[in-house]
Order: C-alpha cells, then structure tokens, then sequence
C-alpha cells in the first residue's frame, strides 16, 4: 500500500494538496485538503452592507463576479429591492455575469486543463507559419522549459498534428479570455474585481456604441467556441476514452439556477441523479455536517440558516477545514455538469438539443458525462449556452435607459442571495444590524465538490470520484490531477472562513 | 540581471489570483508574448514557477523552489502576490507542508530582487483588514521584521493594471533596481512613480464637475462621484489615462465611485466605498 501526496495542486484557483492511499495500483481513499485560511467573514463583520460585493470579489480573482452577484442579490432581498431592478439594471447584470462564465471556462479548458492532455513540446518540430507557433518552437530551442516544465510524463496521447493545432489554440485562447474581459469591463468598469454590479442593480447606462463593441467582441468568441473550443474537447474525449468512464463521482446533482429573465431563470434550478429523473429545488433541504471538519457542534447537521461555525483544530478524527454540504441527505456534485445535466433532465429545449448533438458526435449516452470529459464537455456546451443567449440579450437593452434603483439603507434586515457561479451553486446569507453587517456567510461551489466524508461518513464528490480509479503510475498520477481539474477546484473561494489551533474567533450563524 | 535570460519565481501567498488574472489581460505585450519571447531586445524572462499556469505539480515543481534558493542565489527575481500570513506560526497558508510565510522569506532572501504585485503583497490589503484574522503583512513588512535586505518594488492595485506589471518588469530588465533607484524613479512607497505618481483626481475626465459643483446624485448619475463616496482625490493612479482591460473602460467611467484600492489603507481607511472622503 502506498501513498501519493500532491501538494501543491497546480493549474486550480486557491491551494490544494491531495492525500491518496493506494492499493495494488487502485485508489482506496483519497482526501483533500484546502492549505490557506483567510477569513473574509469576519472581517466583514460590522461594514456597511452595501460594501459587501466589493469585498467578497476578493474572495476570488477568477470568478469574482458570481461571488459580487450572489452578495448583490442578497442586499437586493435585504434591501426590499426585489421586482423594482430596471430591465437594463437586470441585463447589464447578466452581461457582466455571462462575459465571466466564458473567461473561466475558457481559461480553465485551455491553460488550466490542457497541459495534462497535450504535450507542448510536440512544437519543437513544427515547420509550418504560424507565428505564434513559431514563437513557441524558438522558446523550446533555447532550452529554459518553464512554466511547461517540469511536470508528470508518459501519457499523451494526441499525434503530433493535433497537439501542434492544440498548442496554437492554447495561445489563441489567452486572447479569447482577454477579450471576454474587455466585454465584461465594457458594463463593469475594470476586472478582476468589477464595480458595476451593485443592489439597485448596475452602474454603467448603456449607450449604442457600448452594446455594438460588447456584440461585435461576443460574436468574436461564440465564434471560437463553436468553432475550435467545442472540436477541441471532443477531439481530446476522442483520444482519451477511457476519460469519459473513470472520474465519475457521487452521481446526484445540484443546481440552483441562474441568470434572472422577465419570466424566471434562464438556466434552470433542480436536482438530478444518474436515472436523470429531474426534481424541484427545495432550498430548505440543504444541510452542512461538521462531523469530519475542524469545528465544533452539539447537532449535526444543521441547515446553513441556523448553521455555527465553531473552529476545533484539535478535533479527533477531523481532516478538513470545509464543511460536507448536502441536499435532502445526500452527497451533490454542482457546477457546469449539474447546471447541464439538471436542465437536460427537466426538458429545457436550448440544453436538450445541445447535449444530443455533441453526444451523437461522440456515440455516448447522457450517463457519460459522469465523468472526467463529461465535466469538461458539459462545461464548453454551458459556455456556449450562456455565450448565444448573450447575443440575445444585449440586443434587448434600452440605449440611455435607467440602469440603477435608488433605496434607503435599512437599520435591520435579512437575505441571502442564490446564483450559478461559473463552478456551480453558489449562496451567500448575510444579517444587517445598526446598518452594519451582523453576520455573513458563503456556501461556495467547491465546498459541495471538495467537501470532507459528512455525518454518514460518505465522502465528498471529489472524493468519490478519485475513490477507485486505477493508478498506471504512481510517480506520474496522471489520473489524480486529471479528476481534481475536471471539477476546476477553486479552494480560494471554499476555505475563507477560520483559523487553527481550535480557537474560536467568532459565532457565524446565517438567517 | 547580467544574462539574457532572467529566471522568475512567482509566489502566491494569501490571494485571490487576481493579480494573476489581471497579468494574463496584457494586451501588449501579449502574455504568451511576455511568456515566450524577449520583453525588452535580448532579455527573456523564464517563469520557472507559477502555480496557476505552470504544467507541474507535487514534488517536482517544489524542487524548483529549493534550486531557486540554493543554486539561483541572487539571480532570479522574486515575484510575490497576496499578503503573508503571520499569525499562529504562520499555518494559516502552506506550500508543500511549509508555511508561505517561511517560502516567502528563504526565497526573498535568495533573491536578487522582489516585486511585490499587488494591494496584498505590498501593504496586507484586503486579508490584512480588520480584524486581520490571520495576522497577514505584506512582503516589505515580512523583509523588515526578518532583516532581508533585497531590494523591493511595490505594485499596488487590486489588482494592478497590467501595462504596471510589464512596464515595472521592462524598466528592471533595462535599468536594473540600482538603475531605477539612481533614477529616482520609485516614490515614498517604493512604487514607480510613472504609474503612481498623479492622483486619481487631477486627470479624472469629471474633474470639470467637481470643480463646478455637479455632483452626481445615485449610481450611474451623471456628475461627479466625490459625494458618493469617490476616494480619487487621495488615490495615486493613471486609470483615468491608461483606462482597464484594453482601454475599454475604467472604474469612474463605468459610473461608481473610485474604492481606493492602490492605496496602502485599503480597504480599512478608504471605506465605507460609497461613503463620502471626511473633509481633511
């Protein structure tokens, strides 16, 4: 029996280490563990409220949006501003939200998860014209091989061809994710860290030049997903089949739902499991087990509206500085193979046809996306889904129409906010007092997928997912950093509350 | 730097990777360009570690560390992002079992310069608030209270622009830190003065509004922001003439107010954001 540790885990948001026990070649149980505290809660504790999506963004630098959305939508409750956000207010929301799914997916496929499937290196021998391939080639001839190496070897597979057009890709992608930036700060003002999203709804009215720049740059990327983004994962699903079986996980999912229309959301809330029966969201069915984390409690679980976060380090038999969140008593995945596979299930037409096409291109069944290339296939066709709908969208803004609703600060007040983070269900749940921040807390994306074993002591997702899977390697665990990255972990954002040694610094209780 | 090739540690300590995001938006260069090709004629820089691009993982990547303290001694630059966190024994952020802090400090010393990129880096910023729950400094804090004498850049912002980075990155390149300390070129904070040396203020496309009265009333108003809490006029930055992400926008123009965010005192002493700068 041997152990693999891999710390640092690479190409993710945040700090990660992986603990694996191995046995004849096969994982027999895995853990992961977040290696940086912040505590972003407390300190907002006691800040004016209207503050809160400027701090919590810094939660994280890659998905700040979701997290500025989830606090603006809680203040919004908070502030009795519900139904009285403009229809500007609302799609310039949308916009920036959108503009960020497709730079994280973007960079995540290409310059977080494609190093582990495309050898680089295959470039020394181009002898095409590609300048920027070219650059590449002169790079690997002058011998100095960082950020590419080192790293794991042995197997990959894409023929020489294919990797030099992936490689080009890689670069091309770096551009593709810029320009998505630049759309997001056309209604944001700057990113990372954006201040257009505020409660009342945006900052940045609208003007015709705006929305033509924002199209004519959207039009750019949708273009790039269809035509080399999507080609690409299915072109690296193909080389590595064995991928769309291992890597599977707890198989329920979980989404929350997303991107606010006249009439409802656009990507749908719910919950599916691998039957693909789909089932209504019933927010009051969410639990967090402490029985594994570094915290103390006298009942476990507890909903999170009633939820205390108590630091225990010297706790026995605890190995995680995450909470096990669940659903009606069971372990969720959440994030964009959720997101899909929850509107596939509940008939929403755009997903429904989307999922068929790419399935037929690769003669596979629904159920395997449960799995490494499922997670990185169900998150291209979730770029295009909200990339297409945006062309839709900025269409429908009024040009010099009201952006923002004024309100009154109120001395006490409760909300919580929901959303779809590019990562999946993301929540935050904040009480005002004196018009200052009383309490606040975050239930982020991968606090579901990198949770600890729960009350019950079944593992997390990620967990699940790394459980069994056959090891060719154990110095080149191709297989380990492969699954970890299909969940595009953001341990930044799940690991932002406490600190060690069991000393409490402070009672954290959500509304 | 004597050689063409300048080797480049990148430490993220208590961050948000925002800086590391905002570095990957250089429009020009391009980061592949800034990555692959030389910056300035006959200087490369080769970023050995960076954990957020870089193809490794686990043990092989640390060894990168150890070369880079042991037989890279004062050749490579050390770039440093987030804040250090102190507190406990500095066990609130590990890299391979060793706490940041410790990471942080044996390369600093080995290095022949540090860049500390970032609000955080620099002075602590958002992690270092209050009530700072995990005791977090910025880099020239940590080299003060450990005695490390390498010479230091600050590169405010959270984050900060990209042309901060890559231009810091080209006058070291070309100038080496004794050039651009000769020079005067760096302010009190040790900032370069060519990014930081004009107030958000005194080139702020409102500054007609401000100095005729109009103010703006709400968010997205016409009119300056100075009454809703705009911290431009105590602000060092050339947002106002660089504007972000490809000259798209900035944060004035997008209609809210200035937060302040190159500053030392952010977040502490420039918020509440939407609340109106006390009159000094």
């Amino acid at each position: 029996m041997g152990k693999i540790v891999i710390d640092p885990i690479t190409r993710i948001e945040g700090h990660l280490a992986i603990e694996a026990i191995v046995e004849d070649g096969v994982v027999k149980e895995a853990k992961s563990s977040g290696t940086l505290f912040r505590g972003l809660e407390l300190i907002l504790q006691g800040r004016d409220p209207r503050d809160a999506p400027l701090i919590t963004q810094r939660i994280c630098g890659v998905c700040p949006i979701a997290h500025a959305t989830a606090s603006t939508f809680a203040l919004d409750r908070a502030f009795e501003l519900e139904g009285k956000i403009t229809k500007n207010g609302r799609i310039v929301r949308n916009l920036i939200l959108g503009s960020n799914f497709i730079q994280s997916h973007v960079l995540h496929f290409y310059h977080l998860a494609a190093l582990d499937y495309v050898d680089i290196t295959q470039v020394a021998d181009y002898s095409g014209s590609d300048p920027g391939l070219q650059a590449v080639k002169r790079f690997l001839e002058r011998g100095e091989l960082g950020p590419f190496l080192p790293r794991y070897e042995g197997d990959y597979r894409l023929p020489k061809k294919l990797a030099q057009e992936a490689a080009a890709h890689y670069l091309q992608a770096f551009d593709v994710r810029r320009k998505a930036h630049e759309m997001l700060a056309i209604f944001g003002g700057k990113v990372p860290h954006t201040v257009g999203i505020v409660p009342g709804g945006a900052t940045q009215v609208p003007t015709v030049d705006k929305i033509t720049s924002f199209l004519w740059r959207l039009n750019e990327i949708r273009s790039f997903i269809d035509n080399v983004y999507i080609p690409d994962v299915l072109t690296i699903a193909r080389a590595y089949p064995d991928y769309l079986e291992i890597g599977s996980g707890c198989g329920n999912l979980l989404s929350y739902g997303g991107f606010p229309q006249e009439d409802g959301w656009f990507i749908w809330g719910g919950t599916t499991s691998r039957d693909l029966n789909p089932e209504k969201l019933d927010p009051s069915k969410i639990t967090e087990s402490v029985r594994y984390s570094w915290y103390a409690s006298s009942q476990d679980p507890l909903h999170p509206s009633v939820g205390l976060t108590l630091p225990h380090r010297a706790k026995e038999g605890a190995y995680s500085w995450l909470k096990a969140p669940r659903y009606d008593g069971k372990v969720h995945e959440v994030g964009p193979l959720a997101r899909i596979l929850v509107n596939y299930a509940e008939g929403n037409p755009k997903v429904k046809r989307l999922v068929d096409r790419a399935l037929g291109e690769l003669r596979a069944e629904p159920q395997a996306l449960f799995s490494v290339m499922g997670r990185h296939l169900a998150r291209a066709l979730d770029c295009k889904l909200v990339a297409d709908a945006m062309a839709e969208w900025v269409l429908e803004l009024d040009p010099g129409g009201p952006v923002y609703t004024e309100y009154e600060l109120p001395d006490s007040a409760h909300g919580f906010g929901l959303v779809e983070a590019p990562r999946g269900a993301l929540g935050h749940w904040l009480s005002i007092e004196g018009k200052r921040i009383k309490h606040y807390q975050c239930v982020v994306p991968t606090t579901w997928n990198a949770s600890p074993r729960d009350e019950e002591g079944r593992p997390g997702p990620l967990e699940q997912a790394l459980e069994g899977t056959k090891i060719r390697d154990e110095r080149n665990p191709f297989e380990i950093v492969r699954i970890v990255r299909s969940f595009d972990p953001c341990l930044a954002c799940a690991v932002h509350l406490v600190r060690p040694k069991g000393r409490e610094i402070g009672r954290f209780q959500a509304i | 730097m004597k050689t063409g090739e300048v080797p480049v540690i990148w430490l993220q300590a208590a961050t948000c990777s925002g800086c590391s995001v905002s570095v990957l938006n250089s429009a020009h260069p391009k980061i592949a360009e800034l990555l692959l090709q030389e910056v300035v004629p006959g200087r490369h820089i080769n970023l050995r570690f960076q954990a957020t691009v870089m193809a490794g993982a686990g043990e092989p990547v640390l060894e990168v560390l150890e070369e880079a303290e042991h037989s890279l001694r004062g050749q490579f630059l050390l770039i440093v992002e987030g804040a250090i966190p102190m507190a406990e024994g500095g066990s609130f952020g590990t890299l391979g079992e060793e706490p940041l802090a410790e990471r942080a400090a044996a390369l600093g010393r080995a290095a022949q310069a540090a860049l500390a990129l970032g609000t955080c880096a620099a002075f602590g910023g958002i992690f270092a608030a209050r009530p700072n729950p995990t005791g977090c400094v910025g880099l020239g804090e940590l080299f003060k209270a450990e005695g490390i004498a390498t010479p230091l850049i600050n590169l405010p912002g959270c984050p900060p622009h990209p042309d901060w980075f890559v231009g810091t990155v080209a006058a070291i390149l070309l100038l080496g830190l004794e050039g651009l300390e000769e020079a005067r070129l760096l302010d009190e904070y040790r900032r370069p003065k060519l990014f930081y040396g004009k107030l958000i203020h005194e080139h702020c496309p409102r500054r007609a509004y401000f100095d005729e009265g109009k103010f703006a009333k709400y968010l997205s108003d016409e009119g300056c922001l100075y009454e809703l809490g705009c911290k431009g006029p105590i602000t060092h930055a050339d947002c106002p003439l660089r504007l972000w992400n490809g000259g798209v926008n900035w944060v004035i123009g997008c209609g809210a107010p200035c937060n302040g965010c190159v500053e030392p005192g952010f977040p502490d002493l420039v918020s509440p954001f939407y609340q109106k700068l006390k009159e000094a």
